[in-house]
């Protein structure tokens, strides 16, 4: 009798436990699938090209959303990586046996969840406030402070897995420790610092709380940073809120192209990372970054 | 003669190259350690404070965390109503979280034969890539008709009739509320504690459970007695990461709250959380006793998250460094 119990609690907890997994991935299905045939059905090339017609007049495309979202990004992306991988040699390298920095290595990790409106909350004091009006400078600025914690904390992380043994090599023929970092270090961790770049990346690429009250918005072309500049996200934010149905579609399309190019920067940088998912396509990204087969092999 | 004259010079001009080297890239590199380590979770807190101590004067520190109206006109804020909503909301969502998560770790841990765990796992981390407006988004045009028009009138058919737990499901259905917005939050979060606990569950030695097989245990009563007690703060670390996740949670939370200052009486009901009633007001504040408030919120806001997620971090240090091999 007991055992039958046991047995059967057993079975029942284990297929429970199999039944939460497919409930995960069953959210992720349902979100991706109304993504895509939302998105799909209402994708047309007028999106990318066309300027946004007057409120209420149907037609009419994301443009300046497009390039919006591009520049911010990209701008971000520019100050927020030196800045970040700066960082994450340090703690790896200098600061492995430092108390002072060990604990300063964890608040960077604390910082990576930090609520992200608050980031757009601090630059508006910094760069808005003084200059008197919404510009894209400070959607840039935000979401570079947002991304430096996830890259120096991947940074770090990749470092820390070059053996202690190249370093010493290195050492021994008199070099530097700038030179060690920057010719074997470096080089050896190659690869998994991409991942933490292109980690770093995906994460801005799909934030809006930061540019709410940063980059705010703009109906039409901007290529001036002192101005308010649309993005993508926040386009949506404002689109999914308005009465109009045609809003509600371009939202849906545009939704559907944020979402892949987020995901895709994502997959790849993991399939970079551990190369037994589709080891087909790693091996096409590795080919790029020859010199880090040696460490990625050893992971 | 000459020639070794100018080598020594080379030499020396390498070796002092190398030192000023040495010496600069140390010092550029330690500033950005520093800069994001300390001096970046140090400035916010200051620019917060700074820019929230109208309101800190005004209104002091208890009155705000109890006062319950949100009145731009009479120009009196309080927090109640936003704490209330962001505490309400986040505990909902990890409520229903937590088990789930478990399931998943155990799931990825214990029972996926070896070809199916990265794909299980990666399918939860990319739960994780889609960004938070994507959910809000996703909860508005599509769970919202579906919570107010199926789910939330049967719950109220069949449970709105019972003594205490009745007035939890009382009101319109509207989709717009505390139920939605927990739901698809915990959505959100599910991918954040399933990875701590996988992480931590990976931890154990397997001579452990190899021991406790040994003795006749069936495979749930090893998770049961071995994996999960060994494991207790890495999975209370996972839980109050994603706790400090959910409280920052802006979005998705945004499209789902309703945005109305009020203090939620059943699930059926529209609320306001912090994160919520910045991204709506703060373009719109035109006093600055108004902005002050929304800053004094913020603060509150990053002082939280900052402690929870401090504590989360402590409770996965302990487990990794108890074992470290």
């Amino acid at each position: 009798m007991k055992k039958t119990y046991r047995k059967f609690l057993n079975f029942f907890m284990l297929f429970l436990s199999s039944l939460m997994a497919f409930y995960g991935i069953f959210w992720l299905f349902w979100i991706l699938g109304s993504l895509f045939i939302n998105g799909i059905k209402y994708l047309k090339p007028e999106l990318v090209y066309l300027d946004p017609t007057p409120p209420g007049v149907e037609g009419g495309g994301l443009r300046p959303a497009f390039v919006g979202h591009f520049i911010i990004t990209s701008l971000a992306t520019l100050i927020g990586i030196p800045a970040g991988i700066m960082a994450g040699i340090f703690f790896s390298e200098y600061g492995r046996n430092s108390t002072f920095f060990k604990v300063l290595r964890q608040i960077t990790d604390i910082m990576v969840s930090t609520p992200s409106i608050i980031m757009g909350a601090v630059v508006y004091a910094l760069l808005v406030k003084p200059i008197g009006h919404f510009n894209g400078l400070s959607g840039a600025v935000a979401l570079a402070l947002l991304m430096m914690p996830v890259i120096a904390v991947t940074t770090d992380e990749m470092l820390r897995l070059v053996p202690q043994q190249m370093r010493e090599a290195a050492y021994a023929l008199g070099a530097y420790k700038w030179q060690v970092i920057k010719d074997v270090v470096f080089r050896a961790a190659k690869v998994g610092i991409l991942t933490g770049v292109l980690l770093g990346v995906a994460r801005i690429t799909g934030e809006t709380a930061p540019l709410l009250f940063t980059a705010l918005n703009n109906n039409s072309l901007n290529l001036d940073l002192m101005k308010p500049m649309a993005s993508l996200t926040v386009t949506i934010f404002n689109y999914v809120m308005g009465p109009y149905d045609y809003w509600h579609k371009q939202a849906w399309a545009s939704a559907f192209i944020l979402t892949m190019g987020v995901l895709l920067l994502s997959v790849i940088a993991k399939t970079v990372l551990n190369g037994n998912i589709l080891k087909p396509l790693s091996h096409i990204a590795r080919s790029f970054t020859k010199k880090g087969k040696e460490v990625s092999n050893s992971w | 003669m000459e020639i070794v004259s100018s080598t020594q010079e080379k030499l020396s001009t390498v070796k002092t190259k190398g030192v000023f080297f040495e010496v600069l890239v140390k010092f550029a590199l330690g500033f950005w350690a520093l800069f994001i380590g300390l001096l970046f979770p140090l400035l916010i807190a200051l620019i917060l404070f700074y820019e929230s101590r109208l309101a800190i004067e005004k209104f002091g520190f208890i009155h705000f965390l109890t006062n319950a109206n949100w009145d731009p006109v009479n120009e009196d804020f309080g927090a109640l109503t936003m704490i209330v909503g962001t505490i309400i909301s986040t505990f909902l969502a990890v409520s229903i979280a937590t088990p789930i998560s478990i399931g998943i770790a155990i799931f990825i841990t214990e029972l996926a034969p070896k070809w199916l765990k990265p794909i299980v796992s990666g399918a939860i981390e990319l739960l994780a890539a889609i960004p938070s407006i994507i959910y809000g988004m996703w909860g508005f045009f599509v769970i919202t008709p579906i919570m107010a028009n199926k789910v939330e009138p049967w719950l109220q058919a069949t449970f709105g009739n019972l003594p205490l737990v009745g007035a939890l499901f009382s009101g319109v259905p509207t989709g717009v509320d505390v139920l939605t917005t927990s739901l698809v939050l915990s959505i959100m979060i599910i991918p954040f504690m399933a990875s701590v606990v996988r992480d931590s569950f990976n931890m154990v030695p397997s001579i452990m459970k190899e021991s406790a097989y040994g003795l006749g245990a069936t495979q749930w009563e090893v998770i049961r007695q071995v994996v999960i007690p060994y494991t207790a703060s890495g999975i209370a670390g996972g839980l109050i990461l994603s706790t400090g996740r959910a409280l920052g949670e802006t979005m998705a939370v945004t499209f789902l709250a309703g945005n109305n200052p009020q203090i939620p009486k059943s699930l059926f009901d529209s609320f306001t959380t912090i994160t919520v009633a910045l991204a709506n007001q703060f373009t719109e504040a035109d006093t600055d006793i108004y902005l002050s408030s929304l800053y004094y919120l913020s603060m509150l806001l990053f002082l939280v998250s900052f402690v929870m997620l401090s504590i989360a971090k402590f409770m996965v240090l302990r487990l990794e460094k108890r074992w470290k091999v």
